[in-house]
């Protein structure tokens, strides 16, 4: 009991950057799910967490609403970015939303309200680990319901074939933008989520870099299934945990060090694993199949 | 008429793809639209199902005007089509295809299904059985849970008709179905266009195979460079001098 509660007080804090890591790679996942890739998560996550901290810092709203808030005001504002980008195709798609987290950050940067590049703290710790993964869930129920439905059908034809999707009658603007919007309001979410578990938002932690992180989350997850992006955010997560070992042990930066197995981690999954960590028991039955078929052959 | 082209155009660039072409689809009737390689056919049913805007002239469903509409808004007035070269969604099994297809038929929101709300998931099984009856009619009811694109050539070329029917089209516009296929291949699609038609859904044909357009239309147009050269019945249209020189050249 008492080393069950030792574990928790320690490693309670990385559960919880698991969960906010999830919802940040299910935003990207959701774009990425009718054959979107997004870049814009960034920016949306802070603008997310600056609101949330604002309206924390400013007004007596219960946390819930000042959650609701983080992720409708992104959401909204994903609607008029959405509809001229989202007429962008593959990679300059992408290019137009790495151009939109940079708008964000530098108009915080420059935003003396919000105290410039040093950002806001002393905001209030009210997001805990409870919080964060009834987020989660709430998140991936509706994955859950999506899938197979009418509507995730038409997602997954969009992400097949778009002009083959439009000519069976679905209005695939109107479906990318949902998924934007949708995404974007994930991203807030987990931003209002993360400026109430680390007490301080600052434009520096909303840069290309953390939208790279999302995706490469998603990706090493896995894209096929919503699960995926899950276990690739606690994968992701918890590898520095893992390498803190490592870098006592050799006496290296574990900064440069965690770039260096992200990096590694993401090469290996897209040699050996395209599908992604979920796809991992399917390969093990393809492997142990063919070996199988290989030694009847040679027999 | 269930479907009128009026003097429609279409340009890219320097090059008229379309000229001027009229023709009319009488409901219930197979039409065929042939005519060499080059001739326009393609570009037509891409200005008919809205994946091109007309340069000049007009389209009109039931006396509608459809042209310079999205596509799905024209799917939405009753028109669907298949492709040329096979635009199935290869990762979704066959009938998850047919199911997209009849993404315009099945109605219930999404938050009925995020409540469980029982009428939801009615809608659902609706929509599956009406995907395998649909796959059963073109006899590919055994391969419903096999990916689209793990069948073979044929096999696709019959889904992709099944998805264009799953939204119930008053016009069914069909790309070059039997190219790439072998003669009983064709007979079996000669067969489906016969059942197609007599269930109602009118079809525009665009094929190369001059026997089985001349046995399964009831009303032929030719093009040849962007132009109708002929219009009529299939036999008489096979007699015009006009579409045996597109076909054959001149004599010199």
């Amino acid at each position: 009991m008492e080393a069950l509660l030792e574990w928790w007080l320690t490693y309670q804090s990385a559960v919880a950057f698991i969960g906010v890591n999830a919802l940040l790679a299910l935003s990207v996942y959701a774009t990425l799910s009718c054959g979107q890739l997004s870049l814009a998560n960034a920016g949306f996550m802070a603008i997310g967490g600056y609101a949330g901290a604002l309206l924390t810092l400013h007004t007596e709203l219960p946390f819930a609403l000042v959650l609701a808030a983080a992720a409708a005001l992104p959401a909204v504002v994903a609607v008029p970015l959405g509809l001229p980008v989202l007429r962008l195709r593959g990679v300059f798609l992408a290019i137009a939303t790495i151009g939109w987290g940079e708008v964000v950050r530098l108009a915080l940067v420059n935003w003396d309200y919000t105290n410039g590049a040093l950002g806001l703290v002393a905001i209030p710790q009210r997001a805990g680990p409870g919080v964060i993964y009834l987020c989660l869930a709430l998140a991936l129920f509706v994955f859950w319901r999506l899938r197979g439905s009418r509507a995730g059908q038409a997602l997954e034809a969009i992400r097949e074939d778009e002009p083959a999707a439009r000519t069976l009658g679905i209005d695939t603007t109107a479906y990318k933008l949902a998924m934007f919007a949708f995404g974007a309001g994930l991203a807030g979410l987990a931003g209002g989520l993360e400026a109430h578990l680390t007490f301080m938002v600052a434009p520096s932690g909303y840069g290309f870099s953390r939208v790279v992180d999302m995706l490469v989350q998603a990706v090493v997850g896995g894209i096929a299934h919503f699960g995926g992006p899950v276990l690739g955010a606690a994968f992701l997560t918890l590898l520095p945990e893992a390498l803190r070992e490592v870098s006592r042990v050799t006496g290296m930066e574990p900064g440069p060090l965690r770039l260096l197995a992200n990096g590694l981690v993401l090469l290996l999954v897209i040699l050996f694993l395209p599908n992604g960590i979920v796809s991992l028991p399917q390969r093990v039955r393809e492997w142990r199949e063919e070996r199988r078929a290989a030694r009847a052959l040679v027999g | 008429m269930l479907l009128s082209v009026e003097g429609v155009s279409r340009a890219f660039g320097g090059v008229k793809a379309v000229e001027g072409a009229s023709f009319a689809v009488a409901a219930g009737e197979v039409h065929g639209l042939i005519g060499p390689n080059g001739a326009g056919k393609t570009t037509l049913l891409n200005l008919v199902s809205g994946l091109l805007r007309p340069t000049a002239g007009t389209i009109q469903l039931d006396g509608v005007r459809c042209d310079g509409l999205a596509p799905h808004r024209i799917a939405a007035l009753g028109v669907t089509r298949t492709f040329q070269n096979i635009r199935l969604f290869p990762q979704l099994s066959a009938l998850e295809n047919v199911l997209v297809g009849e993404h315009l038929r099945r109605r219930a929101p999404l938050w009925r299904r995020m409540v469980f709300l029982p009428s939801a998931a009615r809608e659902e099984r609706a929509a599956r059985a009406r995907a395998l009856e649909l796959l059963d009619r073109v006899g590919l009811a055994d391969r419903a849970a096999e990916k689209a694109g793990f069948l073979s050539y044929g096999e696709q070329r019959r889904v992709e008709i099944a998805r264009a029917l799953g939204s119930e089209p008053r016009v069914l516009l069909l790309d070059e179905p039997t190219a790439g296929m072998n003669p009983a291949e064709v007979d079996s699609v000669a067969r489906l266009i016969a059942e197609v038609a007599r269930l109602g859904h009118s079809v525009l044909l665009v094929e190369h195979n001059v026997p089985l357009v001349t046995k399964a239309c009831h009303r032929i147009t030719v093009l040849d460079f962007g132009r109708v050269i002929a219009d009529g019945a299939p036999a008489e249209v096979m007699r015009n001098p006009a579409v045996v020189d597109a076909y054959l050249g001149t004599r010199r």
